[in-house]
């Protein structure tokens, strides 16, 4: 059912991605779907009734490890959240230098290939 | 109980993901992104993720920090339309069919609340929750994680973060294209 509804908000980002014709709404749609595959990941790995992969002073090893929630989704999503704003911050980018040479944001009038 | 309050959310996220894409003011639509990325983050607070949450909520603020300079500075910022209309709706029966077709494998996974690690006795992740303190000396397994058993796809994604940053700085620069002209 969750995973379902992650799997819709994947599909809106998409449509933003291949529909839109404004460069800004097609960088947001990209933006949707690393947020809908992200929380995916992290859904995975959660246990019913589970706790944070956080020790403190008085936890028992046997019973955290039988309670905590998976870590490893949680360490390779924070990766990804990390380069998902390194993709952003190029894509914005080549969008402001196609602003400047083409005075908009609309995909079908960037027709001029050559330099 | 954290089902329905994530369900909640999630409709919330798709709501506002609509308005983002949908709506004409190029402004509005990244501040709807905004709303999405910290729905995002509470969603990760309830699944007993906080370090995810931390991280989305700084990398939420910077993401909109940069689109916002993308948009707000450019008057032309409402473009109608869609493309052409047998593209746009060829565009869409496929989503659809990918709709349909997808739906069947989230039947296969196994259900929301059973990780994978539960089903299988040596998996790395019980290897790490049950000795990570032990090995590593760090109370929180996730950085353990990151910093420690998976330090190599740490170093792999700072190369990532270092060359998408300078190749951003590379095409932003002013001084060489004075130079040519």
């Amino acid at each position: 059912m969750i995973y379902a509804m992650c799997f819709i908000l994947f599909l809106i980002g998409l449509y933003g991605a291949t529909c839109k014709k404004n460069i800004v709404k097609i960088i947001l749609g990209l933006v949707v779907m690393e947020y809908a595959v992200n929380l995916f990941l992290v859904l995975q790995g959660w246990r019913k009734n589970g706790q944070a992969p956080i020790l403190d002073g008085r936890t028992n090893l046997e019973e955290f490890a039988a309670r905590a929630v998976d870590p490893v989704p949680q360490a390779l999503v924070l990766t990804s959240i990390v380069i998902g704003l390194g993709i952003l911050s190029l894509m914005v980018a080549i969008a402001i230098r196609l602003y400047e040479r083409y005075g908009t944001f609309d995909v079908t009038e960037m027709k001029r290939l050559k330099g | 109980m954290v089902e329905i309050i994530i369900s909640v959310f999630l409709v919330f996220m798709v709501i506002g993901a609509l308005i983002a894409l949908e709506t004409t003011d190029l402004l509005s639509s990244v501040i709807s992104i905004g709303a999405v990325g910290f729905a995002l983050s509470i969603c990760f607070l309830l699944v007993g993720a906080p370090d995810i949450a931390i991280t989305q909520m700084v990398v939420e603020v910077l993401s909109l920090v940069i689109l916002i300079r993308a948009t707000i500075r450019h008057d032309l910022t409402t473009i109608d339309g869609d493309r052409d209309f047998f593209g746009l709706m060829a565009t869409l029966a496929l989503i659809f069919a990918l709709l349909l077709l997808g739906l069947p494998a989230f039947l296969s996974l196994p259900p929301f609340g059973t990780p994978a690690m539960s089903q299988m006795m040596e998996s790395p992740a019980r290897h790490y929750l049950s000795g990570g303190l032990r090995e590593t000396g760090a109370a929180n397994i996730v950085a353990s994680v990151i910093l420690d058993y998976r330090a190599y796809d740490t170093l792999g994604e700072a190369t990532v973060l270092f060359t998408s940053i300078l190749g951003a700085l590379a095409i932003l620069r002013v001084y060489s294209r004075k130079k040519k002209s």
